[in-house]
């Protein structure tokens, strides 16, 4: 690793390959260990009862979570101070890999262990932590975290629910509905956002037998049926003013560290839940015969299995990079000072705009994973007796919650204006190259393909795509200055080009190191991989890129900007078919994720 | 009482093993590989009956460097400590077992308890073969296993049904599936093993020569099954296990 500390959107500016980053390939015998015994907990213990949650069974699943405590899978992010374990970021994130496999399991185990747990972790009291740790770490006690309303989802600072203080200063009388309150069936502590004297809004820990907290019936869902969701009342409930969650009036930042970081959470559970997918995509395709031979023999099959492998490494390469950079900024930390888990929490936030990247492809890829695992089930694929069916149900919400994915889009670019502005992210040097290429006559000759364990070609790449979007995303900045944040369709375009250049940037990255570890020979399928996932990564980045120049400019001035973005641009003579068949092969043969 | 168990590096059962080209062994690339699930079993008694009676369980395990990763997951089962005798030649069961003799000279356990086989290659020779070595009883496929003033009374699968059998210890014991349910290597006790010791030695620190009696001259991957058919009713079934496939 590099002794520097990482910076978030480094993809913006920095080379390609010319930091170190973490893949999956690096993960350490105790990593390997935690993944084992997570996937043991789900082969013996959640797998067999699937059947069963999905009906509603919830004494099963507080069961499960009890179990899940015994082994110590609920202590991960609680500091060994109070009984826990503090593994690193990216150990805690195999496990939630792992765990991810079955949704209905994962979106409880994540309510507890991420949304629930952590705004205690980040903004609680010494004694607050001293009397919920350890029975959180058990599940003895369950998490719950109560944010949206009937009223309010995305503009979630817009709550109603109100928080009085008592006349005499010892306590807070809550009133106000939740709504869609995961865990809110079984319980037993609650993170509730209230307003106190009207608009200060505000963080509470209140427990689920407070007199005045009820919930409502489950919500009848499409999916996740395996989890619980209600909505939550709250009745003049008298809490004590020692349950307030950090301070009056910053609830939002609670609120929206916590997002963050269930963001990237998300982003990691899609990828456990997209492997599984693939798993039982390959196996059908293997068993089922049409036309006297297994549908796996058939190209458009195999195109469809490649395009899923290739979509998860992509996925893959993007999640466990900012995993590898968060352990990175918390290594000369402190753990037993006081001010750590505001430290933890800055290095975190650095991360905030890869964050919302992680969700939107994580939530995206899922469900075109699940989508083409559907197809290529057929029929069957459309009938509850099999898995898929549950799985493309399950999928739809993760594009909803967490921030819907266009709330993340338009947080993406708004967050690098604002880096921008601030001063913390320096594209300068990005821009001094989009300028040096414009100051040429043609447009760059790229290097030839293949053959080369430096992968020149793939760099060069990434490189004319990341000054593809610098120049598009500085002359929206240009044309509409401050009012950008307004011009939302405009947003969401500068947003997919940048997620795309992550996506590359991290994909060439990991494999690059790849072929400096293994080889070139057999990193092949890897290869063919990270060139598929750059040919589609680009066209979306041209696609963006030119319909954006058409909305900002006309007449000469567009045609300026056509011709510098044909000087920044090229067409890149990638095969995908063959590539597609390399990947396919790998899939069919191991009858799984490849990689 | 001094217990000794043994762990094997296997691949994992879960995944599509691959054969070489030439035949001459598996695809090991991007394989992942886990603890061979029968020693689970033995490593989880030899760890139930250390709780009963007191003493140390000590884990062996021949193989690769990075077969640490199973020894210490039996550490963080529960294991005390761990030896490694480390090789990356192929091994046949014999050369094991003598390797096993030796480590048992220098540990002079009270106890051995082993996997009945290992999953990947399924011989089921191991045991057996180190029972001759060290002229010890054995009992083998276990599936209860109770130790009373120096002597084991081990329950046995057999063919058809189950047999008792009191052997005098020190003595080997295989274990069997039914033997009981191994604990998971819990997080915290991941963490705890790290700090357990673990030795590595090699066949040439113990006087082994390893050089197998056996050679596995080639790998195939068994015939692809054949596709599934679905039949109108009973009678249809019956018709065709008849007819087609002859079986009744
Ligand atoms: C199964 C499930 C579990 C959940 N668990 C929890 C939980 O545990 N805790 C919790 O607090 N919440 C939870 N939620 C709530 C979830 O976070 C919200 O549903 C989500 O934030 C979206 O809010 P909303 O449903 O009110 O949609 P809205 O905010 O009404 O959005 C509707 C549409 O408008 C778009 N939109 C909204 N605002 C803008 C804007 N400014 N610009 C452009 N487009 C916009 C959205 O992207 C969306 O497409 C859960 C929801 C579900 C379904």
């Amino acid at each position: 690793m590099s002794p520097k500390k990482p910076e978030g959107c480094a993809f913006l500016i920095g080379e390609v390959g010319s930091e170190e980053i973490l893949t999956p390939e690096d993960f350490t015998e105790d990593q390997r260990m935690f993944a084992q015994t997570a996937k043991d907990f789900m082969d013996r213990e959640v797998f067999p009862h699937v059947e069963d949650l999905e009906k509603g069974d919830f004494d099963k699943l507080v069961e499960l979570l009890k179990k899940a405590g015994e082994i110590g899978l609920l202590m991960i992010d609680i500091p060994e101070k109070y009984g826990g374990l503090q593994v690193d970021k990216t150990t805690s994130m195999i496990v939630t890999e792992y765990l991810s496999k079955y949704s209905g399991w994962a979106t409880t185990y994540g309510a507890h262990t991420g949304i629930g747990l952590w705004p205690l972790l980040f903004f609680g009291t010494h004694e607050q932590k001293e009397k919920w740790f350890p029975k959180l770490a058990t599940a003895e006690v369950i998490a719950a975290y109560a944010l949206t309303e009937p009223g309010s989802g995305s503009d979630a600072l817009a709550a109603k629910t109100k928080a009085e203080l008592t006349e005499d200063g010892e306590h807070y009388i809550l009133n106000g509905s939740k709504m869609w309150i995961t865990n809110a069936g079984f319980a037993d502590l609650f993170t509730v956002f209230a307003q106190v004297e009207g608009d200060k809004f505000t963080a509470f820990l209140v427990e689920g037998d407070r007199e005045g907290v009820s919930t409502g019936a489950e919500e009848k869902k499409m999916g996740l049926k395996g989890s619980s969701t209600r909505q939550l009342n709250l009745e003049n409930v008298k809490i004590p003013v020692g349950n307030l969650l950090g301070e009056v009036g910053k609830g939002h930042k609670v609120a929206f560290n916590i997002l963050n970081m269930g963001r990237f959470k998300l982003g990691v559970g899609t990828l456990g839940g997209g492997k599984r997918t693939l798993k039982v995509a390959v196996q059908y395709a293997l068993d089922r015969v049409q036309f006297k031979q297994p549908i796996a023999n058939f190209g458009a099959i195999r195109s469809k299995l490649a395009q899923m492998a290739t979509q998860l490494y992509c996925l893959e390469s993007m999640c466990y990079r900012v995993a590898g950079y968060m352990d990175q900024s918390m290594d000369h930390l402190d753990s037993a000072a006081d001010d750590y888990p505001e430290m933890v929490m800055k290095a975190i936030e650095e991360f905030a705009v890869e964050d919302s990247i992680m969700k939107v492809v994580g939530s995206e890829v899922m469900d075109f994973v699940a989508d083409e695992a559907v197809q290529i089930h057929g029929g069957y694929g459309f009938s509850a007796e099999y898995e898929v069916e549950r799985i493309y149900r399950d999928s739809r919400i993760n594009r909803i919650f967490e921030g819907t994915n266009e709330i993340n889009r338009m947080l993406i670019p708004g967050m690098i204006l604002k880096r921008t502005m601030k001063g913390q992210l320096n594209l300068f040097e990005t821009i001094q190259k989009v300028e040096m290429s414009l100051a040429k006559s043609e447009a760059p000759t790229p290097p030839p393909q293949g053959d080369d364990p430096s992968l020149e070609f793939e760099r060069f790449m990434t490189e004319e795509a990341k000054k593809l979007v610098v120049y598009c995303a500085n002359q929206a900045i240009q044309k509409h200055m401050a009012d950008l944040r307004e011009q939302q369709e405009i947003l969401m375009d500068l947003a997919d080009m940048i997620i795309q250049l992550y996506s590359m940037d991290s994909t060439v990255g990991r494999t690059l190191k790849l072929v400096d570890t293994q080889g070139y020979d057999s990193t092949e399928v890897h290869r063919a991989a990270t060139l598929i996932g750059l040919s589609e990564s680009f066209q979306i980045i041209r696609n963006r890129g030119e319909r954006l120049l058409y909305n900002l400019a006309e007449g000469d001035k567009l045609n300026a900007h056509l011709e510098a973005f044909e000087k920044l641009t090229f067409f890149p003579r990638i095969d995908v078919i063959s590539l597609r068949r390399i990947v396919a092969d790998a899939v069919v043969e191991r009858e799984n994720y490849p990689f | 009482m001094k217990i000794l168990t043994t762990v094997k590096r296997v691949t994992d059962p879960d995944m599509k093993v691959r054969i070489q080209p030439d035949q001459s062994g598996i695809v090991t690339e991007g394989v992942e590989y886990k603890m061979n699930s029968f020693d689970e079993y033995g490593v989880e008694e030899a760890i139930t009956l250390k709780e009963a009676h007191g003493g140390e369980v000590v884990v062996v395990s021949i193989g690769p460097g990075a077969a640490t990763k199973e020894l210490r997951t039996a550490m963080a089962m529960g294991a005390d400590r761990a030896i490694l005798v480390e090789t990356d030649a192929d091994l046949d069961s014999d050369a094991v077992a003598r390797v096993l003799a030796e480590v048992v000279g220098r540990e002079e356990p009270d106890v051995i308890i082993m996997g009945k086989q290992a999953v990947d290659s399924d011989r089921s020779q191991t045991p057996q073969i180190l029972g001759s070595y060290l002229n010890w009883p054995q009992a083998t496929f276990a599936y209860k296993v109770e130790i009373e003033d120096g002597w084991a009374v081990v329950g046995r699968e057999v063919d058809g049904g189950t047999a008792t059998k009191r052997i005098k210890l020190p003595g080997i014991i295989s274990a069997d599936l039914r033997l009981n349910e191994p604990r998971y290597a819990s997080l915290p006790g991941i963490m705890k093993a790290k700090r357990k010791p673990l030795e590595t030695l090699t066949p040439d620190d113990l006087g082994v020569d390893i050089a197998p009696k056996v050679k596995v001259l080639n790998y195939e991957a068994p015939e692809e099954r054949g596709a599934g058919e679905m039949v109108d009713d009973v009678d249809d079934l019956i018709n065709r296990l008849k007819d087609e496939a002859r079986v009744i």
